[in-house]
Order: C-alpha cells, then sequence, then structure tokens
C-alpha cells in the first residue's frame, strides 16, 4: 500500500506559481532559436483550461468528496476505502470495431500517448462543481491507434469488477460493473481525455486510478473511473445510471441548465470552495467545441 | 425514568445541535460545508419528528404513560431543526436570491414538499402553548394530527432527493406507515385490548 503523504504533495500556491514561472521561462527561451517547434508545441498544449488555472479546486476537496459507489456512497468515506484498492499491474482491453484490438498495460499507454495537463471543469449532476488539473492524453490518439472500422457509432467503457478490494460492489441494488458510453464523434472530439494524473501526481485510487475518462460537457458520471475495458460498438450501449434510472439518467448527459433533472434544477452549481452559487454553463462551458456535435438535436429529448 | 423523560427529551433534542457546533468548531464539516449543514439539519428534524410521533404508538403498546412529555419536546425541536434546515437552503445556500429561489422550487418538486412540510410544523409549534390550546379549544387536537401529514411530507422530501438507493428514505416512510397505522381506531382498539388483556 502506498499512500501519498500531504507533504509529498504540491503545495496548490507552488503549483499555480510554478506554472507562471514556467510560462516566463518559455517566453524567455523563445528569444533563442533552440528548438522552437517543441516550444511551439508546449505552449499550444498549456493553453488548454489555463484560463481556468486561478480557479483551481484544492487537492484536499478533489481527493476527499468522490462520488465512486464501488467504494461507498458516502463521498467523504471513499478515499479511506480505497486505500488498499489494487491498482498494479492493470490492463485495459480495447476491442470491438476495431482492426488492432489489443490489451495495453498503463505502462505502455504512457509511453505510447504523449500526455499533457488540463484544467478542465467538473459539474456534477447532483449540483456541485470543481476545477481540476488533470493529466492524461486524448481519448482520439487511443482510438485511432486501435484503427476503428466503419461499422464503428459507439464506444463502451467498463470500470474494474473486484468486490473483495471495492466493497460497494457487494451492494446488490446497483448492477455492478459500472459502465459508460459514447458517441463515436463525441469520443474523438479533442475533449475527451484519457487520465492517469492529477495535480502533476499519479492519479489516486478514490479518484479513479489508473485510468479514468474526463468529458467534461457532460455531467461527471459520464467520466467513468478505474476502466479495463474500452469496447467500439456498432449499437448505442447501455449504461450504469441509464439502467438504473432511466427516466432520470440519459444516455447524452450533456451539461445543460436549460434541463431540469426531473427532480430538481440544474440552473446553478455550488462551485466546491465557494459561497455563492454560480450559474451553470451550457456544455458546462464547452459549447464552442462540442455544440456542434448536436446540431439537429432535441437536447430535452436527449438529455 | 418518570421524572427524567423531560430532561432525556431536552437532550436527545440538544444532541444534534452540539455535534453540528462541533464539527463547526473542529473543522470537521465537508469540503461542501453548505450542503453539509443542509444534510445535517434536515436529518435531525427529520429523526426528532419520527421520535415525536412514536409517543403515542409507544404508550398505547406498553401503557407507559410517563413517556408523553416527549411527545411535545421532541415536536419541538424538530421544528426548531426543520427552522434551522429551512434557513440555511434560503439565507446561505441560495443566499436570498429569489429569482433562484423561485426557479428552483418550480424545478423541484421536493423543495415544495418540504417547504410545505416546514410550514406544518411552524404552525404545530406556535399552537402548541397552553394558551393556544385553550383557545382552540376542540380544534386544537384535529390540527395537531396534521403531524402525520408532516411526517409524510417528509419523507416524500427525503425520497425524492436521493439518486437511486431509496432504502434509507423508505426506511423511514415505513416507520410513519407503521405509526400511523396504529392510530387507526380498528387497530388501536385491538392493540389496546391486546395489552389489558394481558394485565
Amino acid at each position: 500500500m502506498r499512500k501519498i503523504k500531504s507533504t509529498e504533495v504540491t503545495p496548490e500556491a507552488v503549483y499555480r506559481n510554478r506554472r507562471q514561472f514556467m510560462k516566463q521561462a518559455g517566453t524567455a527561451v523563445l528569444g533563442s532559436l533552440l528548438a522552437p517547434g517543441a516550444l511551439a508545441l508546449a505552449a499550444q498544449n498549456a493553453q488548454v483550461g489555463e484560463d481556468l488555472r486561478g480557479e483551481l479546486t484544492s487537492y484536499k476537496a478533489i481527493t476527499n468528496y468522490n462520488n465512486f459507489y464501488e467504494f461507498t456512497t458516502d463521498k467523504e468515506k471513499v478515499a479511506d476505502l480505497a486505500e488498499d484498492f489494487q491498482v498494479t499491474p492493470w490492463e485495459v482491453e480495447v476491442s470491438g470495431e476495431v482492426s488492432k484490438p489489443g490489451r495495453f498495460s498503463i505502462d505502455e499507454l504512457k509511453r505510447r500517448f504523449p500526455r499533457e495537463e488540463r484544467i478542465y471543469r467538473l459539474r456534477c449532476v447532483e449540483g456541485w462543481s470543481m476545477v481540476i488539473p488533470w493529466t492524461g492524453f486524448p481519448l482520439a490518439s487511443l482510438l485511432k491507434s486501435v484503427e476503428p472500422t466503419a461499422q464503428a457509432r459507439f464506444v463502451r467503457f467498463v470500470s474494474v469488477h473486484r468486490p473483495s478490494e471495492m466493497p460497494g460492489q457487494k451492494d446488490g441494488w446497483y448492477d455492478w460493473p459500472y459502465t459508460e458510453g459514447l458517441r463515436l464523434d463525441e469520443a474523438m472530439n479533442d475533449l475527451a481525455l484519457l487520465v492517469t494524473g492529477l495535480y502533476g501526481k499519479e492519479l489516486p485510487r478514490q479518484d479513479g486510478a489508473p485510468l479514468r475518462l474526463a468529458v467534461p460537457w457532460k455531467y461527471g458520471f459520464k467520466s467513468i473511473k478505474s476502466i479495463v475495458k474500452i469496447e467500439v460498438t456498432r449499437r448505442q450501449p447501455s449504461t450504469f445510471w441509464t439502467q438504473t434510472a432511466p427516466n432520470e439518467y440519459g444516455f447524452y448527459a450533456n451539461v445543460n441548465p436549460n434541463v431540469p433533472h426531473p427532480r430538481w434544477s440544474q440552473a446553478t452549481e455550488r462551485r466546491i470552495g465557494e459561497f455563492r452559487r454560480r450559474k451553470t454553463l451550457r456544455f458546462n462551458g464547452y459549447e464552442e467545441e462540442v455544440a456542434s456535435l448536436y446540431a439537429g438535436m432535441d437536447l430535452r429529448k436527449n438529455y | 425514568m418518570r421524572g427524567a423523560i423531560k430532561p432525556l427529551a431536552h437532550l436527545g433534542g440538544l444532541i444534534p445541535l452540539g455535534l453540528l457546533i462541533g464539527a463547526v468548531l473542529t473543522h470537521n464539516l465537508s469540503v461542501n460545508p453548505i450542503q453539509d449543514l443542509t444534510l445535517r439539519t434536515g436529518k435531525a428534524a427529520l429523526i426528532l419528528l419520527v421520535v415525536s410521533l412514536s409517543v403515542t404508538p409507544v404508550k398505547l403498546v406498553t401503557g407507559w404513560s410517563w413517556l408523553l412529555p416527549a411527545r411535545k419536546i421532541c415536536g419541538l425541536y424538530a421544528a426548531f431543526y426543520a427552522f434551522l434546515h429551512f434557513s440555511v437552503f434560503v439565507g446561505v445556500d441560495y443566499f436570498f436570491s429569489w429569482e433562484l429561489i423561485k426557479q428552483a422550487i418550480a424545478e423541484k418538486p421536493f423543495v415544495l414538499v418540504g417547504f410545505l412540510a416546514f410550514l406544518v410544523l411552524a404552525v404545530l409549534a406556535i399552537t402548541s402553548t397552553r394558551g393556544w390550546k385553550r383557545r382552540l379549544k376542540k380544534r386544537w387536537k384535529p390540527l395537531h394530527r396534521l403531524v402525520y401529514l408532516a411526517g409524510v411530507l417528509v419523507v416524500f422530501h427525503f425520497l425524492w432527493l436521493v439518486k437511486s438507493d431509496i432504502r434509507e428514505p423508505a426506511t423511514y416512510g415505513v416507520i410513519v406507515g407503521l405509526l400511523l397505522l396504529v392510530r387507526l381506531p380498528l387497530v388501536r382498539n385491538f392493540v389496546t385490548g391486546l395489552r389489558k388483556a394481558e394485565a
């Protein structure tokens, strides 16, 4: 069992300033003619969510307030219960409508796909939100590498099923394992990120180690944790929450302040750490990047 | 036990407040502290209401009439926590943004149901004094039977709030249902008859 001591974690202030420093350093080096291409790439990568850096939610909150029903429905007890969860070794099966199916270890994925940091908003369907600095690589990179066939339409994700280490999975109320899905064009959108890290550290167990998804324009439950299988399919897969409560949670689950949950409003949200409520943004603030995916669709019907 | 029932009821009523203040002072609220305050005060109101509702049925079954003072005391504490719960929602969570509150009520039936329960408890708390009992005469008792309505409303308020797993609110629903059942004349007579036959 390896627990990250709080002293090992980069203090947030340092973490925020470091970025600032690196940016300034980058600008300084720009004058010299050393590797201009690499620098341009670095500068481009640093831009995803850079405007949100001042709003980062604390590491403590991100790692102690978790919806991860595989352990417990109590958000504040997940971190403790996840301590003994084994995340190495770990393999992810990529299969279905692809020309090059395979099983990949986490190390292999990290070697093959360059990772970058991205700061995303996360909006939970329950009405709270965070701003999180993830480290990961676009889901599209992995999908392209396995070459989806002409029949490929959807992507189905499956979480690990290990009741001996995940006490919540002994609860028969829910249908384990957790599954999620995206339309292929959604999955290929550059914002859909496969995540291996958080705050520049390895992804903590309670946040879905060793590999999770971050789909920032959708409610948090779409961002499936501890993934063991990615299957490209022809048909729309059923998903954990649409099975559990079909009239309340849809397949698309795009963040939308104008479509209330059947039992509560989605117009506002509580950003963790803030006092006043915020107005919820259409597509969680990623309208420009993703709205075209849903052109012509009735988003009230396809909630 | 007889003399101790009043202080015991007050103690029970104050424990949630003590735990709440303790959590605030030791910074042990969750990272979503406003929601934590809402949940804690709501749960306290629910439990005390159920305790208050159970006094009469327990007395019917056991014959322990010395329990009766706990009914009013626990009921008043339930109203007190419902008031805190309501105040946190309006004054802290939504910070008196009437526009947002209106929208929240319109879009969330469970908020409306909770508000109705709070109104009922408030009316019962205000009219719980001897003066009001005298003034309302025969109407006092039927008015205070509304406490069962409050119990049912609160259960729905809780039931409609949970994401999927309704086991906890359903448990409270079953308890309130059973307590209500014992008050039906048929069941009531049967229960008291049973006790008298034993004695």
